[in-house]
């Protein structure tokens, strides 16, 4: 290395040493000492025990609602997450069309998603109140008796599902298929309307390949969300009811900060972890197949 | 004959497009205007079956009594304090950051740029044991210090969307500026900065929607009412409603409206900073 090229790489360092000095201390310190503590007894006061893989045993052994909470978790992800991405589409591809008034569209499908989350939640347990809520109105109107939405087990998840995509559908996965959708060369649809393709054609091997970067992109950041499901939740139920909302989230939250067993909940966030970058690497790894690159972005 | 048959079905496929727009924006809206309703109500009113559209007569006052049911008020300044200094801590740190990113040239930079990326997905659960553990040992708790502080060392969203914006900025006008022998600090003041304002605006917002929303952090490092801010006094404010059996539906709307209100506000006066800055997301190279 030059002279000039040391002094740079120096000047470098020091331009992201705030970086540097936050990673060490709120990321790569925290996260080390989360494995470390996994393998402890910890109450929050005195000395960290160490107790081996205990705490991991009896997760997988004893502990009744860890499996039931991973459960809860997949199926809030399994839903939300393609009814998200397919309304999200739906929406862009809507208002990618020639309209009049398309701003003001947009911003109607967009203002839901910045509703903050506390006052969201509270916002939906009234609109689905089994009597006097909104949904239920409307349904009696068309002749349905709907349920009892977040009061009972069944349709508490589906509950938080419905709020999640009010919110979400119109907001910023909305903006980003739009900007991929305008980004798509009219050329291409030319070409296909040539060859005789059909709407339906047209989607599928002309736009849909042509996004597809930015869904693979919402995707994954839409299943690590969805699995990190916590707050909706917390507020609107605690977990309940009879925990039908216990996600692994909330497990970890409650046994750390309401049991204080700081041990064990790390340990459960370590299985979450693992559970989150398998599910990332594996939709990596099917993204090869449907996922088109233009050769050279820029 | 046939080219009638298209314009009819022209036509018809135009209705169709716009009927589902237009269902489809009533849907999004429609709560919105349940809960304004809902909010300019009496508790009797709230509560009949089946439930009015309409209230009988509009009850702005309503919006009053959540600033003496819970103190609100202090609330909202508190909220303003974290925004602030948070806000600035965030957006002048991850701008540092960002040029050091963009432009210049050390060992192990696109490694380092990946780690900043790949802290984004690191879940929270992961982190938030040991982080708490460690804010206690410096007695932070119950101080606004967790929510400020971390945010001086860089926001990783913040820093990418920055990273992104500066490195279209051509080169060859800090080439020009070092060539008249201006430092790196003065031509990241004079050139870069001044070149980046719509996107310093759009980190700017999404620092202070970040802070104002934020429910995590004060519900795990604040204990004392006083020191509440707006999300978790409204959550406070639902559960003593709640747990009181106090007659305050209506007024929960209110106050939820009154906590949506700051954002679709900002959203309305900055809207091209919003969409500028979510493409930029969504355009990874």
């Amino acid at each position: 290395m030059t002279k000039g090229a040391v002094r740079e790489a120096v000047e470098g360092y020091v331009w992201i040493s705030p970086w540097i000095v936050g990673f060490v201390a709120f990321v790569l310190g925290p996260t080390v000492a989360s494995f470390a503590l996994a393998f402890t007894s910890y109450p929050g006061i005195g000395p960290a025990n160490f107790i081996g893989l205990e705490n991991y045993v009896r997760i997988f052994t004893y502990d009744d609602l860890f499996y039931g909470s991973v459960w809860k978790t997949f199926y809030y992800a399994l839903a939300s997450v393609p009814l998200g991405l397919a309304g999200s589409m739906f929406a862009a591809l809507l208002l990618n069309q020639p309209l009049r008034l398309r701003v003001l569209f947009r911003t109607l499908f967009y203002l839901p998603s910045l509703t903050p989350t506390v006052a969201l939640t509270i916002l939906w347990l009234w609109i689905l109140q089994p009597q006097m809520g909104l949904v239920n109105h409307l349904l009696r109107m068309v002749g349905i008796e709907g349920p009892g939405w977040f009061g009972t087990r069944t349709w508490a998840i589906p509950s938080l599902i419905l709020m999640g995509l009010w919110a979400g559908i119109g907001g910023g996965r909305m903006i980003i298929f739009l900007a991929a959708l305008q980004g798509v060369p009219e050329e291409l649809y030319e070409a296909a309307e040539i060859d005789g393709a059909n709407p339906v054609h047209k989607f599928l091997h002309v736009t849909f390949p042509m996004v597809s970067p930015a869904f693979l992109f919402s995707m994954i950041m839409g299943v690590i969300g969805a699995l990190n499901v916590f707050q909706t939740a917390f507020i609107a139920t605690e977990g309940g009811p009879a925990r039908a909302t216990w996600f692994l989230a909330l497990h970890i939250y409650f046994n750390a900060f309401r049991y204080l067993r700081f041990g064990y909940a790390s340990a459960l966030a370590w299985i979450f972890l693992a559970i989150v970058l398998t599910l990332t690497i594996l939709q990596m790894q099917w993204s090869g197949r449907w996922v088109y690159y233009e050769t050279e972005m820029g | 004959m046939t080219g009638l048959g298209v314009t009819v079905r022209r036509y018809l496929a135009t209705a169709l497009l716009y009927t589902v727009i237009i269902v489809l924006a009533v849907g999004f809206m429609l709560p919105y205007v349940f809960a304004l309703s809902s909010s300019l109500k009496t508790h009797a009113e709230i509560h009949l079956f089946p439930p009015r559209w309409l209230p009988s007569r509009f009850r702005w006052e309503n919006y009053l009594e959540v600033f003496v049911q819970v103190p609100f008020g202090r609330f909202i300044r508190n909220t303003i304090v974290v925004v602030l200094l948070a806000g600035i801590g965030e957006i002048v740190s991850s701008a540092v950051v960002a040029y050091g990113f963009a432009r210049i040239r050390f060992p192990g930079r696109d490694f380092m740029f990946i780690l900043v990326l790949s802290t984004m997905m690191l879940p929270w659960v992961v982190t938030i044991i040991p982080t708490f553990i460690m804010f206690k040992y410096l007695r932070w708790l119950d101080t606004y210090k967790p929510l400020i502080v971390p945010g001086y060392f860089g926001v990783p969203y913040f820093v990418f969307l920055l990273r992104q914006f500066f490195a279209t900025i051509p080169r060859a006008l800090d080439e020009a500026a070092t060539i008249d022998g201006a430092s790196r600090l003065r031509t990241f003041v004079t050139i870069i900065l001044p070149l980046s304002k719509p996107a310093l605006a759009t980190v700017a917002i999404f620092a202070a929607l970040g802070k104002w929303n934020e429910f995590m952090g004060p519900l795990i490092y604040l204990n004392t009412e006083e020191k509440f801010t707006v999300a978790l006094g409204l959550r406070l404010f639902q559960r003593t409603a709640s747990a009181g059996g106090k007659p305050v539906d209506q007024l929960l709307m209110a106050a939820s409206i009154i906590t949506t209100a700051p954002a679709i506000l900002l959203f309305f006066t900055m809207q091209q900073y919003f969409v500028q800055g979510i493409v930029m997301t969504g355009i990874k190279g």
